[in-house]
């Protein structure tokens, strides 16, 4: 129907109307829950207290000041960073070799699979408080099984160099059947004549994997680094169920995560527990920032 | 007539079967610890693998004394509105950013692309604030709050319906469809499998949340699960059958839905995976 004038036409803004109408819980749930709210914590980063209470008073940048001068603080960040790093790398690493083994044709795919998945299933509280049980040191499994190979007891929670150990081992048992299942699926898409070319050339199944398999691979790989990153940068569960603040090893394992929510809802300083948020969340923008630079150099999109 | 083929299957089953077996393990473990006495879970000469009696006592004081029956209730129910609401509102927007034409249209997906790339911490004091204003908190309507849109779960179904062909829409159309009969009753059923993964999504994340039911929901009879759990942990201290026995009330009830719908969780997985 030609549109005979510069109105718009009926059917045009019957599709507009539809289309506002379809958007709006969305639309309007994300504007009042979250785009709001991050101008809000931002805001409220510049007062003391933060509640609306009567200890709300603007301090301006003082949060952010005594934030840089507070040692828990760089501690914290250490401490999620360390974190990171044993988990993230370990975890993909193992992942990524279930996930060859199981691509291959193999009995038992599907239960293996299952099986590797169900540490994401359950709770982190309540895995947390097996592992917690496993590691104690006068009657956990882990140091009696220790115990018989000659080894003396280990204090996996309390003892402030360990403890981060423990708590990421958590982490990478728990993700590394997640992380599977999605290499493995993203695997399963690298068509086989691939493979076929590569072993008429005389490739060995090792050899195949880095010259086939790794660089087909990479789009997968770049997310599952991507997103096992962003969650190990906001541990919080496993810490705090794990690691009260009367713990030894509390300052060498306390997360950024963890120091927000007991400054805002333990000691009520939402304005400082706000900066801390702030400060993580512009360390997980740079750290994504130069993920999606980097990307450009080693992931293949074809 | 060569071994190496039989030896190398052989050794990489084993790998495997080890692997597995660090997976389950701390769940047996659990589940055998909260059949012994306290005795016998701390005795280490000699070290006790298996209860001597199968003790349900743990079972039957831990659920009473903790009133699990309340934090079934409240966990469920926060899980299903998440579900429904969440799936729903996120299949309406994404079928409109996919497959219709308006203003706004890049600015407002930019909105949810956006919450996608920042920290949910940034949100939780807000929305605090926000449950503790309408005098709402310790509530089953707090628990859902934060889960009632997802900016994920509309990217996520977007995929989805932007695969599928044009000629439906105009199919319908000459059917004498309007867009909201278009949607709801041709091109949804057939995102299916979109629908089943973001559902699927969305109740694990809920099950297994903690900070927000437990800044939101501190009285006894409002907690989740998991929030529930610190409170246990602290309560029964160094009685460690009975903190098994928690664990696995809280757990079982997930456990039991993935063994019988261990398929569409992981096809869920890997697709969402591969259309992000």
């Amino acid at each position: 129907m030609a549109k005979l004038s510069n109105k718009v036409s009926k059917n045009t803004w019957n599709e507009w109307i539809w289309a506002w109408f379809l958007i709006a819980p969305t639309t309007i749930g994300l504007i009042v829950l979250n785009i709001i709210p991050i101008f809000q914590t931002a805001y409220l980063s510049f007062f003391k207290s933060g509640d609306f209470g009567r200890n709300h008073i603007f301090v301006g940048l003082d949060n952010y000041a005594r934030m840089f001068q507070d040692p828990q603080v760089w501690q914290a960040v250490v401490n999620t960073l360390v974190y990171t790093l044993l988990v993230v790398p370990v975890s993909i690493a193992f992942a990524m070799l279930i996930a060859v083994l199981l691509n291959r044709p193999i009995r038992g795919r599907s239960l293996y699979r299952t099986i590797y998945f169900i540490p994401m299933i359950a709770a982190p509280a309540a895995v947390t408080m097996v592992w917690r049980w496993l590691y104690n040191s006068n009657y956990g499994l882990i140091n009696y099984l220790l115990s018989l190979l000659g080894i003396p007891p280990v204090n996996w929670t309390t003892d402030p160099k360990i403890a981060i150990v423990s708590i990421a081992i958590i982490g990478i048992w728990s993700f590394v059947g997640y992380n599977m299942v999605l290499l493995l699926a993203g695997l399963q898409e690298i068509p086989r004549d691939f493979y076929e070319a590569s072993e008429i050339d005389g490739a060995g199944k090792v050899k195949q994997f880095f010259t086939v398999t790794l660089p087909l691979v990479t789009p997968t790989l770049f997310f599952v680094m991507v997103t096992t990153i962003i969650q190990s940068m906001q541990v919080f569960d496993v810490i705090y169920m794990m690691i009260d603040i009367t713990n030894p090893a509390y300052e060498k394992t306390v997360s950024l995560v963890y120091l927000f929510y007991n400054n805002s809802f333990k000691y009520s300083d939402k304005g400082y527990g706000s900066a801390i948020v702030m400060l993580l969340l512009a360390i997980i923008m740079i750290i994504t920032v130069i993920q999606i630079k980097v990307q450009k150099k080693w992931v293949n999109y074809s | 007539m060569s071994y190496k083929p039989m030896v190398s299957r052989i050794l990489i089953h084993v790998f495997l079967i080890s692997g597995a077996c660090t997976m389950i393990l701390p769940f047996v473990w659990m589940v055998l610890t909260s059949f012994k006495t306290v005795a016998e879970s701390t005795s280490m000469n000699p070290f006790v693998w298996l209860p001597s009696e199968w003790k349900w006592e743990h079972y039957i004081n831990v659920w009473r004394q903790n009133n699990f029956l309340i934090l079934y209730v409240n966990t469920f129910a926060m899980m299903a509105i998440r579900v429904i609401l969440g799936v729903l509102f996120s299949a309406m927007a994404a079928y409109a950013f996919a497959r219709l034409r308006f203003p706004g249209r890049s600015f407002f997906f930019g909105l949810v692309l956006f919450q996608m790339m920042v920290p949910t911490q940034i949100f939780i004091i807000p929305q605090y604030l926000m449950v503790d204003a309408l005098n709402m908190r310790n509530t089953i309507f707090a628990l859902v709050f934060p889960g009632l849109v997802s900016a994920f779960g509309t990217f996520l179904l977007r995929q989805f319906f932007l695969v599928l062909p044009k000629e439906l829409e105009e199919a319908a159309k000459l059917d004498g469809c309007n867009i909201g009969q278009t949607f709801l009753l041709v091109m949804l059923p057939l995102t299916r499998s979109g629908l089943v993964a973001l559902g699927i999504f969305t109740a694990l994340f809920a099950f297994k949340e903690l900070m927000w039911p437990l800044i939101v929901n501190t009285s006894a009879d409002a907690a989740t699960l998991s929030s529930a759990l610190a409170k246990i942990q602290s309560a029964y201290s160094v009685h460690y059958p009975e903190l098994m026995t928690a664990a696995v009330l809280a757990i079982w009830p997930m456990m039991l839905v993935y063994f019988l719908f261990q398929r569409q969780f992981i096809e869920g997985i890997s697709t969402s995976g591969g259309k992000l």
